[in-house]
């Protein structure tokens, strides 16, 4: 027998282990497949394996009530393993191989971008669940977490009412993210009266962990003798080092504020927060907002997860209004064919768990209320301040030049970037 | 008694002493009118609103009740409790009693339906205003200095003739000196004091010379004589001068203090890498299970027996060291021996262990950061002169100082030192001379990997203990090695130095990113150069 062969036996027997999940699967003919496409491994499993789990959990209630159209769910899931091209591969496995009626998934931008082609070939939907830097409306993605009007525009209009600062740090890592939420900012506070000088912009690679320089920088910038604020879209990892630094080199929020954009409850379970109270974060959700859905969201997923300590995070919650949405959507399109669920989704309301009633806009936007959140030392969030109402999503931002006249209409226009100005669709 | 005990017996019989104080106050210089402002300016607690809250606390403040320090000492430590049915206004003892904070009465039991006074940042610095000008009398030289510094940053009027008092009473030098520079700076932000009192107290404030004097100079009211205003440029510029002289000095701490940390990643790789040859893409993984390890040790400790906590890393060093150099053992022996002289193929090798490693431990801890505290010698930060050294990474520079002295020496004065050198410099006359070369491989590997743990214990403090830890300080760790020279523990050392020095000083030009890209194109240029790096090994080895 040759070496080769051997090999090739080795190989063959791999593959044929890796079928078998799908053998299995095929068997259920009746089901409804539900793809789930988060990192479940590389450095995004950090953020996205509990999406993953989130999803499961939501699947499973809806089973438990009966499923969709008599049928019940049955999730796929994938592991795109923090690979971007790898995603977008995946994404292809679910559709054409798993036959999936729509996939939640993907957190980076860049891994939305890498799987967007993907779904716009092949007609599926995307429920994308993290707020995210904006200026995109396609048709086959719902976006069910902030865009920048919902998050970084509140935060900031917070800070100089409240706290009356008068000059801004905009600190982040190096992608497109922190780079274009910088940019609107940038353009807001300009539009607001701030003076170039009173804005510093900063920018860190991925998992940066020696921040002595930038915080020594940022302490000097604060003693212009002006209130200053550190307006954080540090991503991940990086997170940590940065406000323990802070927190070593004696800068208290008292002093000068960071509100985050990235840190939520699951980032500060790693974290000693004594050093961080005070500093805040804006987000569309907070496990530590009192209400009976809350509440009732908080004890089941405990149950589920059959662990006391598990948190819930914005992210999560995004998916438990995109599922919900998709679910009513599904239901009144009497189908789950693509096509009739996107055109049934705009304008299907689902209640969030903050007491409030999310609708999607015909921009594949969702509405949401903006909350304010100070850290306090059990790592939870101290809700100091919320909007109103709900706030809509704008796809295309006000703030930009280039983007101010666009909206994404999938309703009339049936276009993702229709120039109020020409009426024409594409700028 | 036990210290937590012993705090909370201070500070109660520091409460009673402030009490005491503010009820001299009050009935020095004020009528019986303030109780119902008091009541008044209690009342706004219940309405949860953060706007009334902060009426409240000045409210409270001004009112010279003898509750008034400690209502607002329990509103900073989160113990004021209000009800929002009955609108009563309760605090809550360190010790857990419950007082009526209006009449003062203890009450028998909680009452139901207590929530907490919540505060927000701006509320906080309210209330740490209040409180220092109530507690600039503590008997407590601590409380007194806290007290000093809130007064200085708040530069309350109101607060004047108090601290007025307190500067002829005070015996302290230093915190004297605190409360003339709070007296400078209500000064400077009042509108009474006439010019040479002004100019007196800049000259005050620019003496103190730190960044918070730089921004309280800054920000003064536009609306000065130009004497005055003279002066306050004057001052501007002296302080800006000294802190530029002393940011350079920053810098050069900042660069030694990264330059450690490169030394602690890089010195086990220089070991494997630099003196065996093996290019070991697992090496950060065994950075991470020593950070692992750490934390596994707090976990236990934090469970089973608290008060160990400062001694924490101490207890984990042999530990981390000792999983670290197992799972190199076991690496070695079980595939890079086999691929000795086939770099590429090591490469790939110990690259596929990373991975497993990493995804093992994610599955064992979880994708998630583990919390490593800091003991208490670890945290915070002390001054020294125009210099912020922050206590953690002192100490790791102490620490990869100790590593290195300690690996240099294991290498040139014990058996097995000698028997590494002999088996690098020439195997076969090594074997000939009845060494063991194999068992001499595998425990210089478990060297290099158990060093490589201790840096893990280090690294642990700061940056994120997760799967991905090992995977930020490869290439720098080879980079290190590459530019210092392969086989040369002190060119790593100086290579480590050089680059982390060099980082810094160009991080506030260029920026991080820019600024690590300009030091790679840098480096490789200078390998260009010299291809052996900066000090090149010569003679027989080099051929090997």
């Amino acid at each position: 027998m040759s070496r080769q062969f051997i090999r090739a036996a080795a190989v063959a027997s791999i593959a044929g282990l890796a079928a078998l999940p799908m053998a299995g699967s095929a068997v259920a003919q009746d089901t409804i497949k539900v793809g789930i496409l988060h990192s479940l491994s590389g450095t995004m499993a950090i953020s996205e394996t509990t999406l993953k789990d989130t999803m499961l959990f939501l699947i499973d209630g809806q089973n438990k009530k009966g499923g969709v159209l008599g049928k019940k769910l049955e999730a796929v899931v994938v592991d795109p393993a923090s690979n971007w091209p790898l995603f977008a591969e995946k994404a292809r496995e679910l559709i054409t191989k798993e036959k999936v009626a729509a996939v939640f998934g993907c957190w980076t931008s860049v891994s939305r971008k890498s799987v967007l082609p993907v779904f716009k070939e092949l007609n599926n939907i995307l429920f994308y669940p993290v707020q995210y830097e904006g200026e995109e409306s396609e048709r086959n993605v719902f976006y069910t977490g902030a865009a920048p009007n919902q998050q970084a525009i509140p935060a900031v209009d917070y800070l100089a009412k409240e706290e009356k600062v008068q000059r801004w740090v905009l600190a982040g890592t190096d992608y497109v993210y922190p780079r274009t939420t910088n940019k609107i900012l940038e353009a807001y506070l300009k539009s607001k009266g701030v003076k170039p000088e009173d804005i510093m912009i900063n920018y860190t690679p991925f998992g940066h962990s020696d921040w002595q320089t930038i915080v020594a920088d940022i302490k000097k910038f604060g003693t212009a003798g002006k209130k200053t604020a550190v307006v954080s879209t540090i991503n991940g990892d990086a997170n940590v080092p940065f406000y323990k630094e802070l927190g070593n080199q004696g800068i208290s929020a008292k002093d000068i504020p960071v509100v985050a954009f990235s840190v939520g409850e699951e980032e500060l379970a790693g974290i000693d927060t004594k050093p961080l109270l005070g500093h805040l974060a804006a987000w569309n959700y907070f496990q530590s907002i009192k209400n009976p859905q809350n509440d009732e969201f908080i004890k089941k997923w405990k149950d589920f997860t059959k662990n006391p300590k598990r948190v819930t995070n914005d992210p999560m919650e995004a998916h438990v209004i995109g599922f919900a949405m998709w679910v009513k959507a599904v239901e009144k399109a009497k189908t789950t064919d693509p096509d009739k669920v996107i055109d049934a989704l705009p304008g299907i309301e689902a209640p969030n768990l903050t007491g409030g009633i999310s609708k999607m806009l015909p921009n594949h936007h969702i509405t949401k209320p903006v909350f304010i959140g100070e850290i306090k030392a059990d790592g939870q969030f101290d809700v100091v301040w919320k909007t109103d109402g709900l706030v809509p999503g704008d796809a295309w931002s006000k703030e930009l030049d280039g983007s101010k006249d666009l909206i994404g209409d999938w309703v009339d226009k049936k276009c993702g970037n229709w120039n109020t100005k020409t009426n024409k669709c594409g700028s | 008694m036990t210290r937590a005990e012993l705090g909370s017996t201070r500070r109660w019989v520091f409460a009673l002493l402030a009490l005491l104080t503010a009820a001299v106050f009050s009935f020095e210089a004020r009528a019986q009118g303030d109780a119902a402002a008091y009541a008044k300016a209690l009342a706004l607690f219940s309405n949860d609103s953060f706007n009334d809250t902060d009426t409240a606390i000045s409210g409270i403040a001004a009112s010279g009740h003898p509750l008034a320090a400690q209502i607002v000492g329990a509103l900073q430590d989160g113990r004021l409790l209000f009800s929002a049915e009955t609108k009563k206004v309760l605090i809550k003892e360190t010790s857990g009693a419950i007082i009526d904070a209006g009449t003062g009465e203890k009450l028998a039991s909680e009452p139901a339906g207590l929530s907490n006074v919540r505060l927000n940042n701006r509320l906080r610095r309210s209330v740490e205003a209040a409180l220092g000008t109530l507690t600039l009398m503590s008997p407590d030289p601590v409380r007194r200095l806290e007290a000093a510094n809130a007064v200085f940053k708040s530069r309350d009027a109101a607060a004047l003739p108090a601290i007025e008092q307190a500067i002829q009473k005070e015996s302290d030098a230093r915190i004297k000196r605190v409360f003339s520079e709070a007296r400078a700076a209500i000064i400077l932000y009042g509108s009474t004091a006439k010019e040479n009192e002004k100019i007196e107290a800049i000259s005050i404030i620019r003496d103190r010379g730190d960044q918070e004097a730089r921004g309280l100079l800054a920000a003064m009211p536009a609306d000065q004589t130009p004497g005055v205003q003279r002066a306050q440029a004057e001052a501007l510029k002296t302080i800006d001068n000294s802190l530029a002289a002393w940011a350079v000095a920053q810098n050069f701490w900042y660069g030694l203090s990264l330059g450690s940390v490169l030394l602690l990643a890089a010195i086990g790789l220089a070991i494997t890498f630099g003196v065996m040859g093996v290019i070991n893409m697992a090496h950060g993984e065994m950075v991470m299970l020593g950070a692992y390890t750490t934390f596994v040790v707090q976990e236990i400790i934090r469970t089973s027996a608290p008060w160990l906590f400062d001694y924490s890393l101490a207890i984990a060093i042999p530990l981390a060291f000792l999983v670290a150099a197992l799972v190199g053992i076991a690496i070695e022996r079980g595939v890079i021996r086999f691929l000795y002289g086939r770099p590429l193929e090591t490469l790939l090798a110990t690259w596929g262990i990373s991975l497993i490693l990493q995804q093992a431990v994610r599955t064992a801890f979880g994708p998630t950061n583990r919390e490593v505290g800091a003991p208490h010698f670890m945290s915070g930060a002390t001054q020294l002169a125009g210099l912020t050294i922050t206590w953690n990474r002192l100490w790791i520079i102490v620490f990869a100082i100790l590593i290195f002295g300690a690996l240099l020496a294991a290498l040139r004065y014990t058996t097995l030192g000698l028997q590494m050198r002999a088996v690098t410099q020439n195997r076969r006359m090594a074997s000939a001379m009845a060494i063991n070369t194999g068992r001499i491989d595998a425990l210089t590997f478990a060297l290099g990997s158990g060093i490589a743990g201790l840096a893990g214990v280090a690294l642990s403090q700061i940056d994120n203990v997760s799967p991905n830890l090992g995977q930020g300080y490869i290439i720098d760790s080879f980079l290190v090695v590459v530019f210092g020279g392969v086989g040369n523990l002190w060119g790593t050392l100086v290579g480590a130095l050089s680059l982390g020095i060099a980082n810094k000083f160009l991080e506030p030009y260029a920026g991080a990113v820019l600024g690590k890209i300009l030091l790679l194109v840098a480096v490789i240029l200078f390998i260009q150069k010299r291809p052996r790096g900066l000090f090149a090994l010569k003679g027989r080895a080099v051929e090997a």
